[in-house]
């Protein structure tokens, strides 16, 4: 049988010269979390990029100036649902800050191995899908599974999995429970496992390498210029950790590096994460060995923290104690104040406006992942069409703290 | 630290200076919305304050005052460690007039976050390379974040977008889809009319 086009003439063949349109997105498997990408194509090289995010935008920070502070804990939490407990944290501190308290010691402790869990989780979700979008799926599942172990220790903690809302200003919601430190032992345990595992897996494998080194490179200068901060700064050859340059809760008495890439390439993006978690598993050991057992979690004032229960149901004082704080909220004198922390993504700031009274004036959420999203653009034109994929995944944006 | 930064700013820019304050650490200085950019031009390049990094710019709107607005930025040094935040005030009453000079040039983070202010404040950045709506839709009527902006304003609905170039062709065809008991028309009956339209 002789082949169809035996009469084809390729010089004739004409091909397109425009370069296409293609439209990636909001809703695209290559696209975790809600975001349209507008592509100029010629052949497979993206010429220009226009990333348009938004699609998940839910005006919190509309809704915050209208409850109380203590209700802007739920909106925190939705905002970066791979780690919420650092979020929680982080606005905590800045009421705290502007308060002028400081929670107990053993407080402390608790939050750092919470949000140290917490890092963990959302390291875990973005190396894993980003093996996974590559065609790895084993470690994808293998993370996910150590992430499923985090979330249980969460759950036991603050009973819920993903959504905690378990921060409170002046201390948390409620103290560790007794398992915790055992519970949480064996689990950071299993999770370097894993992350071992997932490196023999990985750092061996040709194709996934080829697809990662030398792809979407953001020099040190880009980065900073373009506000990234985190482990994708990190990546570029920038040392600057918040726990380290700006010390807060006792992150100054722990032992623990700062993992810094050489290239800014995708591939140093995705190691960067797997050692901050080896770092973050060191942290939660010592926060656990000097956590003590026994102990105040809560600071010590009536203004700030609710009354135990059975006083506010046996006696008068606690009721209208208990009531004042709830209907009017706990009062944070008028002032500005820019508390920022080290969440999963970076620099996680919060300008707080108060005007003295119980209701927020102004709270600006300053999401590392719009920023870094913002340099998606830059990193994506001149590479290839499939290049997209771990660039995307690299930046780890989460649409909701992107888009608030 | 960043003291001296406020002092070197004062010996610089005299008549820019316009407030100070340092409430919980955070050294603040107001400036002249006209030496807005000239100010942070002087930030970036002088190497006493090497703000290399503008972590955030965000907008307050505070409606009972006279520039309405206030344009906060939140500028980081990676050498020297220390921060600066810098305010500008700019806007009447209704709003109208907010105008400021754009920090793209100086620092690539600006162009989001502008944009994202422009979009929920309604200021406007001078010289911005590419000024649009970022987290709302380019039909949203108002800026949400104004305090004047009800939260629960319900928007009018979007029509087909015009774009020149490309032919909308509605995306599905008279009543397809619909159950029977639904359908305006007759599939059987009334052919004729139908197969006009088409």
């Amino acid at each position: 049988m002789e082949p169809i086009d035996i009469e084809l003439d390729e010089a004739e063949l004409e091909l397109p010269e425009e370069p296409m349109l293609l439209n990636v997105g909001p809703s695209h498997p290559a696209m975790h979390g809600t975001v349209r990408c507008v592509m100029e194509l010629s052949g497979e090289l993206i010429h220009q990029v226009d990333v348009q995010v938004g699609y998940l935008h839910r005006g919190f920070e509309k809704m915050c100036e209208r409850g109380t502070w203590a209700q802007v804990f739920p909106y925190v939490d939705r905002c970066n649902y791979v780690s919420p407990m650092l979020n929680n944290v982080g606005f905590a501190l800045a009421c705290e800050k502007m308060l002028g308290i400081e929670v107990p010691e053993r407080c402390q402790w608790y939050r750092m191995a919470l949000g140290e869990l917490a890092r963990l989780s959302d390291h875990l979700t973005c190396d894993g899908a980003m093996a996974m979008e590559l065609g790895a799926f084993t470690p994808f599942l293998w993370m996910i599974k150590g992430r499923e172990m985090v979330w249980d220790i969460m759950e036991e903690e603050t009973g819920a999995r993903l959504t905690h809302s378990f921060g409170r200003v002046g201390g948390m919601a409620a103290p560790p429970t007794k398992n915790f430190k055992q519970q949480s032992l064996a689990v950071v345990e299993h999770i370097l496992g894993i992350v071992s595992e997932v490196e023999k897996l990985l750092y061996g494998n040709r194709i996934f390498l080829d697809r990662l080194e030398d792809v979407g490179i953001v020099s040190a200068a880009d980065a900073i210029s373009l506000g990234w901060t985190g482990p994708c700064l990190r990546a570029s050859g920038v040392a600057y950790d918040v726990r380290k340059a700006s010390p807060y809760l006792k992150y100054d008495e722990v032992e623990f590096d700062v993992p810094v890439g050489e290239k800014g390439d995708c591939l140093d993006r995705f190691i960067i994460r797997l050692e901050e978690m080896k770092q973050s598993a060191r942290i939660i050991r010592q926060a656990i060995a000097r956590m003590a057992d026994s102990g105040p979690i809560n600071v010590v004032d009536p203004r700030i923290i609710l009354p135990p229960k059975d006083e506010v149901y046996n006696t008068i004082e606690g009721t209208i104690q208990h009531f004042k704080i709830i209907m009017e909220g706990l009062k944070i004198p008028a002032g500005e104040v820019y508390s920022y922390t080290e969440a999963g993504n970076g620099e996680l700031g919060f300008y707080l406006v108060s005007d003295g009274s119980g209701t927020p004036y102004r709270v600006r959420i300053r999401p590392p992942c719009y920023y870094i999203t913002g340099g998606l653009e830059r990193v994506i034109t001149g590479q290839m069409m499939a290049d997209v994929v771990p660039c995307f995944g690299s930046l780890n944006m989460i649409g909701g703290e992107c888009d608030r | 630290m960043a003291q001296a930064l406020i002092d070197l700013l004062k010996s610089q820019f005299p008549t820019a200076v316009l407030e100070t304050h340092s409430q919980h650490g955070d050294e603040t200085v107001v400036l002249d919305v006209r030496q807005w950019k000239a100010v942070a031009e002087f930030l970036y390049s002088s190497p006493k304050a090497a703000m290399n990094m503008l972590t955030d710019l965000t907008v307050v709107d505070y409606p009972d005052r006279e520039p309405r607005f206030e344009v906060v930025a939140h500028l980081l040094s990676l050498s020297l460690g220390h921060r600066l935040r810098i305010k500008a005030r700019v806007g009447d009453e209704a709003g109208e007039g907010a105008n400021i000079d754009t920090l793209t040039e100086i620092w690539a983070s600006a162009n989001w976050a502008e944009r994202e202010a422009f979009d929920m404040f309604g200021v406007n950045f001078v010289g911005h390379p590419d000024l649009r709506r970022i987290l709302m839709y380019p039909e949203f009527q108002g800026h949400a974040l104004r305090k004047d902006y009800p939260a629960d304003k319900i928007q009018p609905l979007v029509p087909y977008r015009e774009i020149p170039g490309i032919e909308k062709v509605a995306p599905f065809g008279r009543d397809e889809g619909m159950s029977f008991g639904r359908q305006t028309h007759s599939r059987w009956a009334d052919d004729s009319e139908d197969s006009q339209a088409n």
